[in-house]
């Protein structure tokens, strides 16, 4: 059984907030394969399309027959552990914040020897299940885990550096009106979060989601319109250090295109809300959420943005939606380059059409919006980087990598 | 223009508001982000809320210099409506508030207090009967006035009060249907002022002429002034509204200064 995770203390103001640390970053073009599979949360490595042997770590040749080409493909991810240490000491700042460190070496029924990230419960010549994570610098590192799940196993202190398991954290969920809201206030109350911080733009406007959210427990609600600059800089000066799971629900959908609804007004409305939201966001809550990545038990952890998976291709039918999507997606990209500093790692999920009032002409499949909140919480405990939600999102992410024009010109609602 | 001495009239009017005799009375809300907009079925057109975003602040974006960029819809906080903001007024001459004549942003106002009915009843109307109540008491309304109609709505500062939504719409006083047409043929108003978001009721919409503050007073060529405050501190008539919208080409409205000159 893993030790249990303590309950966080308050934080003892007289103390100094440690600076983040970073793990050894620096990898190679092919090893960045390994972190793409890692975002989505995949167990997928290199394999040799002339003689089929599975590579790690990832390379530029096959290890056995010297081809080239080397398609990334989900493998087999079972394996014994051979050997077990605990660094007591590390060269290394980060390592050095965070001794002792358990590694071990595992032997892959792929035939493969693997460095691992070692969890608290694996012992030597037993069976363990690998996986690939995204560590506090956004590189892809291997971990192993008991074959069989063990009680408790996520509150293991080690693993936990490499997941965003909502456990004993305090999050912010972004428009907490619409019943994606209050499917995430309810995700992370099941995980027993510390405290959730609900942000609600236009309170003369009522919402049967937000009523069933005040009935929750460790809620609190607060004004927030990410609209406007000072109601976002009023609540990040309120809460802003206390924020370690940042949750943009955003969300201002208009169905209709670019020539056949031309409406700037509607443009810049989802270009506020969304682009401009997300920039007055990251600019008044990241620089306190980056600055405290290394707070112990306290520590700012993950920004996620529920983000349409139409960000990754234009859906003509939500023309300008989809734009300002995209826009925010770039953006995304921008702020998880200056989050990593912090170690603070940025999330984006990605959704296809949800059940609600203004996807009422959208044919099914539609998500059942608790059911997706549950779902992306889910991917953010696994350490996911990249959660697409439903069939929609994934059709798109596997059809842009086949043929990104076919899909282009195919897409509608 | 030919040099001529003054005849003394603006000297007085002057010598008053500085020394004595004329106050100036500000009747509007101040404009910041929380100031409330109508609130409008979602799958139509919008109006910007205020925003304020900074251009500098004696730093490195102008080291000398404050100042700001801002945005919002024409009719937003206390405002002036214009006749093109309503279709009735869509074809009349000197429409919008780049060409309406700038004379008409002086006029007296008649102040009619409906504190206690609006306290009573969210969606109450002024009539008729009132308004000739009124007369009773402070005379007949002068044409070329605003009929202004005090609520003490605007002492809501809670947006959620002051917009009063709930599943039926808006629940905010206003003007009886039959006392706008009145007001137009038999006193021949400047225009209808009130302190809620829009000078029609919340519920003029299911009237049998739905908006018809909007609807008769643009028609015929009268302006509207919503979301006015400091009503309380007006005689009930007598005092002089200054209303001059910014001259927007083709502008349905502006926000507005709203000043009053009471005599004491």
């Amino acid at each position: 059984m893993t030790t249990p995770l303590p309950k966080p203390k308050r934080k003892d103001p007289v103390k100094r907030t440690r600076k983040p640390t970073m793990p050894p970053g620096n990898r190679s073009r092919e090893a960045q394969g390994l972190a793409s599979m890692a975002a989505r949360g995949r167990f997928a490595l290199q394999t040799c399309a002339d003689c089929g042997a599975v590579q790690y770590p990832p390379r530029q040749i096959c290890r056995e027959c010297l081809s080239g080409d080397l398609h990334w493909k989900d493998v087999d991810n079972g394996g014994t552990l051979l050997a077990e240490t605990t660094l007591q000491h590390s060269n290394d700042l980060f390592f050095r914040d965070r001794l002792p460190w358990r590694l071990g070496v595992v032997r892959s029924d792929l035939d493969l020897s693997m460095v691992v990230h070692l969890a608290e419960d694996c012992v030597p010549g037993e069976r363990v299940r690998l996986s690939i994570g995204l560590d506090r610098a956004g590189n892809a590192v291997m971990a192993a885990r008991p074959e069989k799940p063990s009680s408790g196993e996520e509150d293991d202190l080690q693993l936990r550096e490499m997941t965003f398991d909502p456990k004993n954290r305090r999050a912010l969920i972004v428009d907490g009106k619409t019943e994606l809201g209050l499917g995430f206030a309810k995700a992370l109350l099941k995980r027993d979060a510390r405290a959730i911080f609900v942000g609600v733009a236009q309170p003369w406007k009522a919402s049967p989601y937000l009523d069933e959210i005040r009935k929750l427990e460790k809620v609190t609600i607060y004004d927030l319109d990410v609209t406007d600059t000072d109601s976002v800089e009023e609540l990040a000066a309120t809460i802003g250090d206390k924020v370690e799971i940042m949750i943009n629900n955003s969300y201002h959908l208009r169905p209709g295109g670019l020539m056949d609804r031309f409406d700037i007004n509607v443009a810049h409305d989802e270009m506020e809300i969304h682009y401009h939201g997300l920039m007055r966001l990251a600019g008044l809550f990241g620089p306190v959420m980056r600055s405290r990545g290394a707070d112990g038990q306290h520590g700012a952890v993950a920004w996620l943005n529920v983000l349409s998976a139409y960000a990754m291709v234009n859906n003509p039918e939500l023309g300008t939606y989809s734009a300002s999507q995209a826009a925010a997606l770039s953006l995304s990209q921008c702020l998880r380059a200056e989050m990593t500093h912090g170690g603070v790692r940025v999330v984006n999920a990605f959704l296809g059409p949800i059940e609600d009032e203004w996807h009422q002409l959208a044919l099914p499949p539609k998500l059942d919006p608790i059911v997706t909140a549950d779902r992306i919480i889910k991917g953010l405990e696994r350490g996911q980087e990249d959660i697409p939600i439903g069939a929609v999102a994934e059709e798109i992410i596997e059809r842009l990598s086949e043929n990104p024009k076919e899909i282009e010109r195919a897409i509608r609602l | 223009m030919s040099k001529r001495r003054s005849n003394g009239l603006l000297n007085s009017l002057l010598g008053a508001i500085t020394g004595g005799g004329v106050r100036v009375v500000d009747l509007t809300m101040t404009l910041d982000q929380k100031v409330p907009t109508i609130v409008l079925p979602p799958e139509l057109g919008q109006s910007w809320p205020f925003r304020l975003e900074e251009i500098s602040r004696y730093d490195h974006r102008g080291p000398n210099t404050y100042w700001n960029n801002m945005s919002c819809g024409e009719h937003t906080g206390t405002h002036f409506d214009a006749p093109i903001h309503w279709i009735s007024g869509k074809d009349l001459p000197d429409n919008a508030t780049d060409t309406i004549p700038p004379e008409m942003f002086l006029a007296h106002a008649c102040v009619v207090d409906c504190t206690l009915e609006a306290e009573k009843d969210p969606d109450y109307l002024l009539t008729i009967q009132k308004v000739e109540e009124w007369e009773e008491e402070n005379g007949k309304i002068p044409p070329r006035s605003w009929l202004v109609m005090r609520t003490d709505w605007s002492m809501k500062f809670d947006p959620v009060e002051y917009l009063n939504l709930d599943d039926t719409g808006a629940h905010t006083p206003g003007p009886h249907m039959d006392l706008v047409p009145w007001l137009i043929e038999e006193r021949d108003v400047v225009g209808f002022g009130c302190e809620a978001v829009g000078t029609d009721a919340g519920q003029a919409q299911h009237f049998n002429i739905p908006f018809p503050c909007h609807h008769l007073m643009h028609g015929h060529g009268r302006f509207g002034l919503p979301a006015l405050t400091n009503l309380d501190k007006l005689p009930p008539q007598g005092s002089l509204f200054i209303t001059p919208p910014l001259k927007i080409r083709q502008g349905s409205g502006s926000p507005v200064r709203v000043l009053a000159l009471v005599e004491e």
